[in-house]
């Protein structure tokens, strides 16, 4: 049977999409180097719009009798003030654009006006070299590096020098050990329950925090933060799982990439931090089998985030201390005891 | 009823969900039609497969090792039609609930006419509502047309105008809609599906189709006291299946060799009971819940008219939706045993991120037990509020879902039903053990013999009648007498006191009468107003069981009390 995969490498190679969901223009071409934060496509997405029924304003009967006043088209761009439609004679009459924008359509004698609105832009998300570019939709980036994925994350990236200040894989964010010389760092914290250290790590400035655990309460503080934050093992009060920290406290002092995408189930991505290194690595696979050996991680209560080694798949179903019967493997952990865990709460470190 | 093996033919159902495909083989043995196997596999839909077809071609895989029979031939496709060998199905069928729901705007007149009537057509479906237009939305119209564009919808409903009713007004909402086309680029524009005054169809066709794909349906709100969903029901139903073929890669090569258009599970399995409704005594009506990952399918037929719901509440993906809708404390009020609302909290909301996971020990099942309880509430209440002609004793109920075919012993399964939908006289609980529901409802549709002879060979659990009698009575006071005379002419007489649940002394399989006499002014079955009835009855896995604990049911606030009496009553089921 097989499992998804998740990341947790010293050296690999880290190749990403990063496309727009509409088609836009691509700002970087193949080869170029780029950094995180990099915009590299954006495209027009629609602004607010304003419907000016010059029939109504002029009042005419029929939208024809307005139409044939009308002086703009379809496409065209008009400024605020400019005249948009204009009756004729000693009395005429005068419609303005009230919003600078395009002219969407003409219909029934009134005016759809598009009011210009920011781009929909995609950041790079990781540093490295643009390998392809995808026409007017985005590029793939390539780099070598270390790769550890999370599970929870509010959208955004950034990059700076990795600092650890939890001392142990469960320790705990505590606003007491923050201070200003992190200002600018992404720094890992542990897990995090207090809602103080979370805003105290907010007015430092970071380039983004890494955490092992987040309580459900603080998940809207989360999402409000103005730095990337990624949360590797999830919700409740969970430590981080050791071959992640290990890598983590490896790499401090780099400088590190930090993507903290929403978790997408259907195109794959995660929040994921990358620490570019010059070594070269091999594309991971995305799903192995289970097999004797494999290192896995468990996913729920009550050895949730813990890790271990798989000895064997059990045949058939296995009855879990719950009651339910479910495929399950027989697993090692770390201090040598032996535990039976559900295949569906497993998931493979590679 | 024996099948003539002339005619009959062997099918392969497979059924797409959001954690689990199931491929499911009915074929002909001695006579009737049988379910014979189940192969299952983890759905491929997400990352890393992004293609269904791998979790189809697994779980048919094992099919084909737990029977022995080739299904898969060389080439890596079904075997269709069956062939001299034993190998191969005639037919194939596919069931879907997988993928994400469709994106629908609803527009219409009056809130409470047509705009209600589109909010449940919608709720009968995999879709959500991202914006609602009425006649009197009292923005203008230019942000109207921006909460279109910004909803990002799949879909489109203009419901409205009884026939021969209104015109100006709902030819202001196509303009409406017709404009939010022309601002979307050619490949974002939405579906339109027309479903008001039949009178102006064609004119609101013409309009639409030069920017979009316009259907027109019959209204779904003829006249101000009729609703018919229906046919608009059939033409969503295809629109959910149509978007999830273009988005939802391995669906259309399969969906190419199945003998009838791909079904959403929702509508199969709604299919189903309205095939029972009409099967079975039209007065008792029938009740079907599937509790699934993803979404919870609450149907409810009488004499083959339907009402069915689809709501976005599961055990796994559609967590996040329930934890929306109700406090923490509906959930906590279930557990029997003492945990920390925190970590009960953390714990649902980590199933957001980890849907697949699988109860584990004591306490993460208790969870998922009560976090069941309260989805089936939750449906329940909004079911009833949109339908509340079906507020009565229905009869069987059939319930579906993981949650209750894997529970350890089926008496939690049952529990888990009479805590969450509370039902009212004489019931019969049935269990859909195999995940059959749908399939058979698919089937349904070219085979009405199948689910009847598959129904009654067994692959479905009977848990048992329940008696659940209504009291003014205090609790502990007398509240029924039950007499059960068995066959061999014994028989055995118990008083039930309000409050308590009693297992009946019946074996599974063992037939018996029961007379029920209801005391201190308690009624049996509230449907015919009966103070007493006597009725054959036979045993199933739970016995027969009288709940007496009266509705609704009443917890204690102190935590304590409260645990010990949920201890108390599943005690009491598991006899």
């Amino acid at each position: 049977m097989e499992s998804a995969v998740t990341h947790i490498l010293p050296l690999t190679l880290i190749r990403r999409k990063r496309v727009l969901p509409v088609p836009g223009r691509v700002l970087v071409s193949n080869g170029e180097k780029v950094i995180a934060t990099d915009i590299v496509a954006q495209a027009g997405q629609p602004g607010r719009h304003v419907l000016v029924d010059v029939r109504r304003l002029l009042g005419f009967s029929r939208s024809d009798q307005a139409e044939k006043v009308i002086q703009c088209s379809q496409g065209i761009r008009v400024s605020q003030g400019d005249v948009i439609a204009q009756t004729e004679g000693l009395f005429s009459h005068t419609v303005r654009a009230p919003i600078s924008g395009m002219v969407i359509t003409i219909s029934a004698g009134r005016v759809l006006i598009e009011e210009d609105s920011p781009p929909l832009q995609v950041r790079a998300g990781l540093s490295g070299i643009v390998r392809e570019v995808i026409a007017e939709r985005g590029v793939v980036i390539e780099n070598h590096g270390a790769l550890i994925q999370g599970r929870l994350g509010n959208n955004l990236a950034d990059q700076g020098m990795l600092l650890i200040i939890a001392r142990s894989a469960d320790d705990e964010l505590v606003s007491a050990r923050l201070d200003v010389s992190m200002r600018g760092a992404v720094l890992v914290g542990g897990h995090c329950g207090q809602a103080e250290a979370l805003k105290a790590a907010g007015e430092l400035a970071l380039r983004g925090l890494i955490l092992s655990s987040i309580t459900a309460d603080l998940l809207p503080l989360l999402q409000q933060a103005s730095y990337p934050i990624m949360v590797l093992e999830g919700i409740g009060k969970l430590p981080f799982c050791q071959a992640a920290f290990q890598l983590l406290t490896t790499n401090e002092k780099r400088d590190v990439c930090i993507n903290a995408a929403a978790y997408d189930p259907y195109s794959g991505t995660r929040p994921e931090l990358v620490v570019p290194l010059p070594g070269i690595g091999e594309l991971p696979p995305e799903a192995v089998d289970f097999a004797p050996g494999k290192t896995v991680r468990m996913l729920a209560a009550p050895f949730a985030s813990q890790s271990g080694s798989l000895i064997q798949v059990r045949a058939g179903k296995t009855r879990l201390a719950s009651g339910i019967h479910a495929p399950a493997a027989d697993i090692r952990l770390a201090n040598n005891e032996t535990i039976t865990v559900a295949l569906a709460n497993l998931d493979v470190l590679e | 009823m024996t099948t003539s093996l002339v005619d009959a033919e062997s099918v392969l159902a497979v059924d797409l969900g959001s954690q689990a495909t199931r491929a499911l083989l009915f074929d002909v043995v001695d006579g009737q039609y049988s379910f014979i196997a189940a192969g299952s596999a983890p759905t491929t839909l997400e990352a890393p497969y992004r293609d269904i077809g791998e979790g189809v071609s697994q779980a048919i895989m094992q099919l084909q090792n737990v029977t022995g029979r080739s299904l898969i031939g060389k080439e890596g496709q079904v075997i269709l039609p069956s062939q001299a060998s034993g190998a191969g199905v005639d037919r194939l069928v596919l069931t879907h609930s997988a993928g994400p729901a469709l994106k629908v705007v609803i527009t219409g007149l009056l809130n409470e006419v047509s705009l209600a009537s589109a909010q449940r057509l919608v709720g009968s479906i995999y879709a959500q509502v991202v914006e609602t237009i009425g006649m009197n939305d009292r923005r203008r119209p230019e942000a109207q047309i921006d909460a279109i564009v910004q909803a990002g919808p799949d879909l489109v409903i203009i419901a409205g105008g009884t026939e021969g009713g209104a015109s100006r007004s709902v030819y202001k909402l196509v303009d409406l809609v017709n404009l939010a086309c022309r601002v979307l680029a050619k490949g974002q524009r939405p579906e339109v599906l027309f479903a008001g005054n039949q009178a102006l169809a064609k004119r609101i066709k013409d309009n639409l189709d030069k920017w979009t794909t316009a259907t027109v349906v019959p209204n779904i709100r003829p006249s101000i006291d009729m609703e018919d969903l229906r046919p608009a029901q059939q033409a969503l139903n295809q629109a959910v299946t149509r978007r999830r073929m273009e988005t939802i890669p391995g669906l259309a090569q399969i969906a190419g060799l199945c003998s009838t258009p791909p079904t959403p599970s929702a509508a199969a399995f709604s299919r189903l009971v309205r095939f029972l409704s009409r099967a079975l005594d039209p007065a008792k009506g029938v009740l079907g819940v599937d509790l699934g990952n993803a979404s919870t399918v609450i149907s409810a037929g009488a004499a083959g008219d339907l009402a069915s719901s689809v709501f976005p509440y599961g055990m796994g993906r559609g967590v996040g939706a329930v934890l929306q809708q109700i406090e923490l404390s509906e959930v906590m009020r279930w557990l029997s045993i003492p945990l920390e609302s925190n970590f009960v909290r953390d714990t649902l909301w980590q199933k957001t991120l980890t849907p697949d996971t699988l109860p584990q020990d004591a306490e993460t099942l208790a969870i998922d037990q009560a976090l069941a309880r309260a989805i089936l509430r939750l449906a329940n209440r909004q079911f009833l509020a949109r339908y509340p002609e079906y507020d009565r004793a229905l009869e069987p109920i059939l319930a579906s879902g993981g949650i209750f075919s894997q529970a350890p012993n089926p008496n939690q399964a049952l529990l888990m039903l009479l805590d969450g939908l509370e039902p009212v006289g004489v019931t019969t609980f049935v269990l859909d053990q195999n995940s059959l529901g749908s399939a058979l409802g698919a089937i349904a549709s070219f085979n009405s013999v199948l689910p009847v002879q598959v129904m009654e060979s067994g692959a479905f659990l009977n848990l048992g009648t329940v008696i659940c009698p209504l009291s003014d009575a205090r609790n502990s006071s007398p509240m029924l007498r039950a007499k059960i005379e068995y066959e061999r002419g014994n028989e055995t007489t118990l008083e039930v006191s309000q409050g308590r649940i009693v297992v009946l002394p019946l074996q599974v399989g063992q037939t018996a009468r029961i007379f029920l006499q209801g005391l201190n002014g308690a009624v049996i079955d509230p449907r015919s107003r009966k103070y007493s009835l006597n009725f054959k009855v036979v045993g199933g896995a739970c016995g027969a069981v009288i709940d007496a604990r009266n509705r609704p049911l009443n917890l204690p606030q102190d935590d304590a009390r409260r645990r010990d009496l949920l201890k108390k009553w599943a005690l009491s089921l598991s006899g």
